[in-house]
């Protein structure tokens, strides 16, 4: 026994150096890390994989001599399994660059993973502003929106037409008190009041005892700071328990097209939210929605599956630029250069690694409105992308400087 | 109205109505574990996933069959009861004559898979199940506007509760039942086929949780995991009540059901915890359960 | 066995490795309970992650040094392991696993609420420091050996335990209570004695991993963990020194390799619970003594 641990400790004094391999960069494989079982794989899913796949094929990888790989996995919303996978890709599967990633807490783990071991991580999925904010990481790029700018949208709109008084029905995790906090702050801001908040764990079932206190408060609005299936469950059993008929309104602070068709408009009609895409705006969307659909069972792309898409064809530009896939060096290629596709036209990306395009307030049609299936939105507005996200300044980010 | 400790009367009888609801499942359940583990001595584990599969019934008849909810609530439990009974007559049986932890985890390993199999097949974030038409809308009560559909959950759960007591404490049927628990042998030298009584009783217990799920599903979405975290909190209300108490488990489940809606109210953060404070607190004072048998 | 330990880095991904190795120290001491006192805990994962909890916390708030907030995870595990040994012990069987299941349970709830927990974010970017202020710990194959030697020293004080009197009393009791007690031992005291111990390993596990995997999450503390271990100890061999170490080796193995599968992994764990408790009792350690007729 005393033999085998002397042994022990001697190997353990002898292995201080380094060991990590080498990654081969024959090879530019991009990691979609998501939700593919659970509330939010609607949104993202196998419809994110399949966004990356069009983004590869639309670049061209093949005819530009770029061996392009795409290989995918499911975080179950667990952080531990995010972030293991995260390192075992990073790791030991080579991968270079991981893209999607919704659910807050998962993506702040991945975002930590990701600046250890210098690779890239193009945020599509997750909503958190924190990623552009406290946790901000020169390997990191936020994509599609983040709780800002839903806040500045929708909670903007929502106060200014007389919803002065909120109670929120908040999910128990990183997004969920970005959202709520964010919200809060448009709220109070602008003369309102919040009345009362509530916590629910993530993937809740049921919503009566939180709607039932919501009641109770009598605030005009009620805020759901959650998403996906916990959302449509939300306003679901708020009929049930007449809360609309009440006199109380209910404002979806994260809406996806997914969750409309979900809840059906007969439910869904007359609900304001924030998107930053919608696959009906103009014929360059409409165009890829439609090659979208087709191959993904008719399911019509979210801003989620779009900003993969945009996200993966700018990272292979700044790639074939740079002649390299070092993490931070694509990063900073990225930043440096401004982006243009199909589907949030032209836009740019700060240093703290914010992309900035418009955003746009929808409201959901009524039944008789909508000529055909997945026709469910009309735009009330358009915010121009200079006011759409967080200034700059605001963030306390470490990486802009002062 | 006045409130009552500083909360207004409509949060408290609305929670206390969510609290009776939510005590109608958990009674429900802990009487098919009650059932089962007074007579097999085994703890079904796999009754949450039993739970869920009365659920799936449910959908499968509405979704392929066409079936609606009032078949669903005859035909569910009873497709699940024999699935039971299947499960009781290859696997369990094998395991009467071993210590009892083994029961465990065989129904613990037999849930893993049931729960694995349907959130493969299914994902993990539910499917929708309407609310029978005959039981939409609701009542404005005043302080808050009841669902009708959560007021029958509450009227039938009673009801089958105080039938399935009616039946083992108060028929011959019954009598057969509880003799066999104490002396199986003796039972059997009456003539009584003991070893099916215990079959059909495994499946009866199983019934009721299939037929718990169908009622859950309109509710609580259909979702491979809705027995999974439910299944601890009903051993712990199957504990307070006295594992072979038939009452004993219908009292403490509506009764612990009520407590939680009460705690939510005044101190929401220990909602989820009451139950297993107040399973730890009886577990020290009185270990057989409120109602149980020393043994 | 160490032989391999040594070795075996060098061809598998280290990380896979440390994982199997600090579930490998979970498992053997969750073994100690159940295989050598007879108790069947279901809520052993109570104490892998509060350690954690208690690891991460002391790491990244206070910024403790490695081996501190390893000795933290440790003695909150083993004071959760006295509080709630001393209620669960007055139960036998059956009661005695509900009992832990459900005291598990309230402190997974707690681990929820708590605020320094961060709920459902978990504990993330736990420093793994230098060990000693000596050796770098972020250097993958440093902080192998330390695992190793961690593991090591579990091992060794369980190995101890078992064949030592104090381990022969535990068997004595084991196999009839009512004989010990006849014989002047205390048992509940001795039970109680090795439940701590038990749950003072499992605490050293959970703070270990934590530091690995400088995350500290409500997986962790959930009761499908407590449930996972008892696969591990049961399809390893139940009450043999190395069956847990192989069972451990062999679930994580599994789980990695069905990760791709997604929910099948719960399936598969399943199903090896159920040809286990039916065919296969004695797990594969023990079969494997039970043909060259050598206690392992």
């Amino acid at each position: 026994m005393t033999f085998r641990i002397a042994l022990v400790l001697a190997a353990m004094l002898l292995a201080a150096g380094p060991a990590a391999a080498e990654v081969s960069d024959g090879v530019v494989k991009i990691g979609v890390l998501n939700d593919q079982s659970s509330l939010y794989a609607d949104l993202t899913g196998q419809g994110s994989v399949l966004a990356a796949r069009m983004a590869v094929e639309d670049y061209g990888a093949v005819a530009k001599g770029l061996k392009v790989e795409i290989i995918f996995a499911d975080h179950q919303n667990k952080a531990d399994v995010g972030s293991a996978i995260a390192r075992q890709w990073y790791d030991a599967d080579k991968v270079d660059v991981i893209v999607d990633v919704p659910n807050s807490a998962v993506a702040l783990a991945v975002n930590q993973v990701t600046r250890d071991k210098g690779k890239a991580f193009l945020v599509s999925g997750a909503a958190t502003s924190d990623l552009t904010g406290k946790a901000c990481s020169p390997n990191t790029i936020h994509w599609t929106y983040d709780t800002w700018a839903l806040a500045n949208g929708t909670g903007n709109a929502i106060v200014k037409t007389g919803g002065d008084t909120w109670f929120f029905i908040t999910a128990d995790y990183a997004f969920g008190h970005a959202l709520e906090r964010d919200v809060e702050a448009v709220v109070l801001k602008n003369g309102g009041k919040v009345l009362g908040k509530v916590r629910h764990p993530l993937n809740t079932a049921d919503f009566s005892s939180f709607l039932l206190q919501a009641q109770a408060s009598k605030a005009k609005i009620i805020g759901l700071a959650n998403a996906g299936g916990d959302t449509t469950n939300a306003i679901k059993q708020a009929a049930e328990f007449g809360i609309v008929r009440g006199g109380q309104n209910l404002a979806g602070l994260l809406i996806f097209i997914t969750d409309v068709h979900a809840l059906g408009l007969p439910t869904a009609q007359g609900l304001i939210f924030t998107e930053t895409f919608y696959w009906d705006m103009n014929d360059k969307t409409r165009a890829f929605a439609k090659k979208f659909a087709e191959r993904n069972r008719d399911i019509h792309p979210t801003m989620v599956h779009a900003g993969v898409y945009s996200s993966v064809l700018h990272y292979l530009k700044a790639v074939e630029a740079l002649k390299s896939d070092e993490g931070i060096k694509v990063i900073e290629k990225m930043k440096a250069t401004p982006t243009d596709d199909p589907l949030f036209g032209k836009g740019t990306i700060r240093a703290d690694g914010r992309k900035i395009h418009p955003a746009y307030l929808f409201e959901v049609k009524k039944p008789a409105e909508s000529k055909a299936p997945w026709d469910y939105y009309k735009l009330r507005a358009t915010i121009p992308a200079e006011q759409a996200f967080r200034p700059l300044d605001q963030g306390d980010c470490p990486l802009v400087k002062k | 109205m006045i409130p009552l400790l500083g909360i207004p009367p409509q949060a408290l009888f609305g929670q206390l109505l969510i609290g009776l609801i939510n005590g109608s499942f958990y009674a429900l359940l802990s009487l098919g574990l009650a059932v089962i583990f007074g007579l097999l001595n085994i703890i079904n584990f796999t009754h949450g996933a039993q739970y869920m599969m009365g659920a799936f019934a449910a959908w499968f008849l509405l979704q392929y069959a066409g079936l609606g909810y009032w078949w669903a609530l005859i035909v569910a439990p009873i497709v699940v009861g024999i699935v039971g009974i299947v499960l009781e007559r290859t696997m369990l049986k094998r395991l009467y004559q071993l210590d009892h932890l083994y029961g465990l985890l065989l129904t613990f390993g037999l849930a893993l898979i049931l729960q694995g199999l349907f959130r493969n097949q299914y994902g993990s974030s539910g499917l929708p199940y309407a609310i029978p038409p005959q039981l939409a809308g609701g009542h404005n009560l005043g302080f808050m506007v009841l669902p009708n559909y959560r007021a029958w959950v509450i009227g039938f759960s009673l009801t089958v509760c105080l039938g399935t007591w009616f039946v083992i404490e108060r028929t011959r049927l019954g009598s057969y039942l509880r003799a066999a628990t104490e002396n199986p042998a003796l039972v059997q030298a009456f003539g009584i086929n003991v070893p099916r009584m215990i079959t059909l009783t495994y499946g009866f217990g199983v019934a009721l949780a299939a037929l718990a799920g169908v009622m859950a599903a309109p509710i609580y979405q259909v979702n491979p995991l809705m027995g999974s975290d439910l299944i601890v909190v009903v051993f712990a209300v199957v504990v307070i009540g006295g594992m072979g108490s038939i009452m004993g488990s219908i009292l403490t489940g509506f009764g612990l059901g009520v407590i939680e809606g009460l705690t939510k109210v005044f101190y929401p953060e220990a909602s989820n915890t009451v139950i297993f404070v107040i399973m730890a607190l009886v577990l020290l004072v009185k270990p057989a359960g409120l109602f149980g048998r020393a043994q | 066995m160490v032989l391999f330990f040594v070795v075996a880095p060098f061809g598998v991904y280290p990380v896979f490795l440390m994982k199997a190795l600090c579930f490998g120290l979970f498992a053997c001491a969750f073994n100690l309970l159940i295989g050598y006192v007879g108790l069947l805990s279901f809520g052993h994962a109570a104490y892998l992650g509060s350690a954690g909890y208690a690891t991460a916390h002391a790491a990244k708030v206070w910024g403790w040094p490695p081996e501190a907030a390893i000795v933290a995870g440790v003695a909150v595990a083993a004071v959760l392991g006295l509080l709630i040994g001393a209620i669960a012990i007055r139960r036998q069987g059956i009661y005695f696993a509900m009992t832990t299941l459900a005291l598990a349970q309230m402190i997974f709830f707690f681990c929820v609420q708590a605020p320094f927990t961060h709920g459902e974010d978990g504990i993330q970017g736990v420093p793994r420091g230098r060990l000693f202020g000596l050796l770098d710990l972020n250097q993958t194959l440093t902080l192998y050996f330390v695992v190793l030697a961690i593991f090591l020293i579990g091992f060794l004080v369980i190995y101890r335990a078992i064949h030592s009197p104090f381990g022969q009393v535990l068997k004595a009791i084991r196999e009839n209570e009512p004989r010990a007690l006849s014989l002047g031992y205390k048992a509940d005291h001795y039970k109680l004695i090795a439940f701590v111990l038990s749950t003072a390993l499992v605490g050293l596990a959970g703070a270990t991993k934590a530091l690995v995997f400088q995350l500290a999450s409500l997986t962790d503390v959930h009761w499908t963990m407590s449930g996972e271990v008892v696969l591990m100890t049961l399809l390893g061999g139940l009450g043999t020194v190395f069956g847990p170490v192989v069972g451990a080796f062999i679930v994580i193995a599994l789980e990695n390799y069905l990760a791709q599968l997604g929910a099948w992994v719960t399936v598969v764990q399943g199903a090896i619970f159920v040809v286990c408790v039916l065919t296969f009792r004695r797990g594969v350690v023990g079969e494997l003594a039970r043909l060259i007729r050598r206690p392992l």
